[in-house]
């Protein structure tokens, strides 16, 4: 059963290096299993999808990048504000000349970079657009919608555009469309997810942000724990030996057992390596109890070597879709 | 503690640059420690005897709390738990940018019109959210700490940049972008000289209102126009203080390290940032490695480790040392990986002096961390505990 059966946006975010860009393309590929259609958008024009997938940089167009398990199909869209700005300005007013001629003053420039909240409007208006398209409207229609949003540290800001944009503007056009995919991001339809590690900062950063996206009135949705190691060593002896009691006669006599030479100083590096490896486990278990408090669903992925390859994505696609999520 | 190295590379003088320099730069990716590692210098050079004040950007809650830093006053404040017997001092602040721009627009114009300018949203929006805005007013803070002449020595860490570069782009970028075409279009009625300059782009900027207002609405309106006409008389000379920004990073007693940890991109970033410093004639002291793995048993090596494990696994009773030896083989095998990609990179760039340190086991957030790697960033032998 999955997870969030009535969430068409899912928006993935994760601090800067935890993986959350593989983490979207991976939900994406696991939400089309079975013949669906999928949207994995970005919005920061890092470029980021187009690497993973191995295509050439993408242009402000839905583009096929994967073929899911069963036959279903993920699209991939870069979104940039300028050609977002275009767009909106060419199909609700019919500017066309007027934006190419704004396009080449550099206003549409201007206008993205320095008009409070426009930009996040802008982006988060076309991610709308793709998730509520009808069936006699333009364009594709979609099963879901990925969003590989901005990190964890700015996520709640990013959404919360309605505010951002009540400073530019209390009427119009741009504040209705502000109010409009406010209403998406803030109804059942949409989901948060975080993507973390089991480090400090991470988790610390995935805390805050879970706080700020209620305070924002958006839905927190999953939290998915990416690069997962196993313990290296046997559970009943981590306690002790992060401590720092750690059993230098038991490695001594291992080694003899195993052949190898056991002088004194190799027995104490292994201890001392062995000691920090327990450390290294006890924090990432406290990280997690940490995360498991925070009481939403969540879901482990093991480290993967290969991630960023197509195998490794459906890896992950096949565990989030075995762990539930979808 | 010892790691296969095939050429080590040039080490390099920590504490002959914590004695000499003036002014130190730490750049690099984000996620590399550059935090960790400006405040590690700092703390150093204090004890060292030199009067210290360590600029920060975004630090981690933890160790801004193990530096005192608990409120954004955008003042240094004076850490405490220093031994400050060798007559040095160690003073630190957290960056608050917008506030910074707040300063600059209430030192250029008088009361009222400052008062307009902070609430204005246009103003809201680019000294609090645009790109480059972080880079710009951390080095316009870097220029006045160092005008104020109160430190010996200034170490500054920059801005968590999509790409380290953007730290040295960043404050040329607002220069251009407020001394750009669109800006200068919207404040052309105001200083027109020629009726035809008024002309063409008379056209444009009716367009752009025309555009504007269906959108945003009179208000708006109202605010950017209000926004430009400032713009117009007090950030006129704005690319002038970029210029004497960038001219401070090249003066003599400036010197930049480049943080980096043994990992593809993150070297790759350094590199392409040591090549940019030399570009630009600045001073590059060296590179700072980050999170090295070593081995305390280089001798032991993975192969023979993981296949004693193997056997050892098969007994019940040597589960301990089994997993001493995979734990032991998984480390050396990251210490040989770190250890090649370093001296790729001295390879690539024989002339850049390093600085290493190592993994540590957990997060630093406190004095004594800070200590221990300063002592390790200058190859101090460690005392046995």
């Amino acid at each position: 059963m999955a997870d969030f059966p009535a969430v068409k946006l899912h928006v993935v975010s994760g601090k800067g290096g935890t993986g959350k860009t593989t983490v979207a393309a991976g939900l994406a590929l696991a939400l089309a299993a079975g013949g669906r259609q999928v949207l994995l958008t970005e919005v920061e024009a890092r470029q980021g999808i187009a690497q993973l997938f191995d295509a050439p940089p993408l242009p402000y167009e839905e583009r096929r990048v994967a073929v899911a398990r069963g036959g279903g199909e993920v699209y991939a869209l870069a979104i940039d504000p300028e050609q977002a700005l275009l767009e909106y300005l060419e199909q609700f007013y019919n500017l066309r000349r007027a934006g190419s001629m704004l396009k080449r003053l550099g206003a549409i420039d201007f206008a993205t970079t320095i008009a409070p909240g426009l930009r996040d409007v802008l982006l988060t208006g076309k991610v709308m657009e793709a998730a509520t398209r009808e069936r006699r409207g333009g364009g594709r229609i979609y099963d879901a919608v990925v969003l590989d949003a901005p990190p964890t540290g700015r996520i709640a800001k990013f959404l919360n555009v309605n505010t951002e944009v009540a400073a530019l503007t209390k009427m119009g056009p741009v504040r209705n469309q502000a109010n409009s995919v406010m209403t998406l991001l803030q109804s059942a339809k949409t989901a948060v997810h975080l993507v973390t590690m089991l480090e400090e900062m991470p988790v610390q950063e995935t805390v805050d942000g879970i706080a700020e996206l209620i305070a924002t009135g958006l839905r927190p949705g999953a939290v998915i724990v990416n690069m997962m190691r196993e313990p290296l060593m046997p559970d009943d002896s981590v306690a002790d030996t992060a401590a720092g009691k750690v059993d230098t006669d038991e490695i001594a006599r291992g080694l003899k057992a195993a052949s190898l030479d056991g002088d004194p100083a190799t027995v104490s590096a292994l201890a001392a390596e062995l000691s920090d490896h327990a450390r290294r486990v006890m924090l990432e278990r406290q990280e997690l109890a940490t995360l498991s408090a925070l009481d939403r669903p969540m879901y482990e992925l093991p480290y993967i070597a290969d991630a960023t390859e197509l195998s490794g994505l459906q890896e992950i696609a096949d565990r989030l879709q075995s762990a539930g999520m979808v | 503690m010892t790691t296969p190295t095939s050429t080590p590379p040039a080490s390099l003088d920590v504490d002959a640059l914590l004695r000499d320099a003036q002014i130190i730069v730490c750049c690099g990716a984000g996620g590399v420690g550059k935090t960790t590692t400006a405040a590690a210098l700092g703390v150093r050079a204090a004890e060292q005897g030199r009067s210290v004040c360590v600029l920060t950007i975004d630090p981690a809650r933890r160790l801004a709390q193990s530096m005192g830093l608990t409120e954004l006053d955008n003042t240094p404040r004076a850490v405490s738990g220093i031994d400050t017997s060798a007559g040095g001092r160690l003073d630190a602040m957290m960056l608050d940018m917008k506030r910074t721009f707040d300063d600059i627009v209430v030192a250029h114009s008088d009361e009222a019109r400052a008062k307009a300018i902070l609430a204005n949203p246009f103003y809201v929006s680019l000294s609090s959210s645009f790109a480059g805005t972080q880079e710009y007013m951390a080095m316009e803070k870097l220029g006045q700490l160092k005008a104020k002449g109160t430190w010996d020595l200034i170490v500054v860490d920059t801005p968590p940049s999509r790409s380290a570069l953007d730290f040295l782009d960043a404050p040329q970028r607002l220069g251009r972008f407020l001394d750009g075409r669109m800006i200068r279009l919207l404040t052309a009625p105001a200083r027109a000289g020629g009726r035809a300059y008024l002309k063409v782009f008379a056209v444009g900027v009716k367009m752009f209102t025309d555009v504007l207002n269906r959108l945003l609405g009179a208000q708006a309106l109202r605010d950017l126009s209000l926004f430009v006409t400032s713009l117009e008389t007090m950030f006129g000379g704005f690319r002038e203080r970029a210029d004497q920004t960038y001219k401070l990073l090249k003066e003599r007693g400036t010197s930049f390290l480049v943080v980096a940890v043994p990992e593809r991109d993150a070297l790759r970033e350094a590199a392409y940032f040591v090549e940019r410093l030399e570009t630009e004639r600045m001073p590059l002291a060296g590179v700072v490695l980050n999170r090295v793995h070593m081995s305390g048993a280089p001798a032991l090596s993975v192969e023979r480790s993981i296949a004693a494990a193997e056997t050892l696994e098969g007994d019940g009773d040597e589960a301990y040392a089994a997993a001493a030896l995979r734990v032991h083989a998984d480390r050396l095998a990251s210490a040989i990986r770190d250890a090649r990609r370093a001296s790729q990179f001295h390879a690539a760039h024989p002339r850049v002096r390093m600085a290493e340190v190592t993994a540590q086991a957990s997060d630093v957030h406190d004095l004594e961390g800070l200590r221990r790697i300063g002592a390790e960033l200058a190859a101090e032998t460690p005392t046995a505990a």
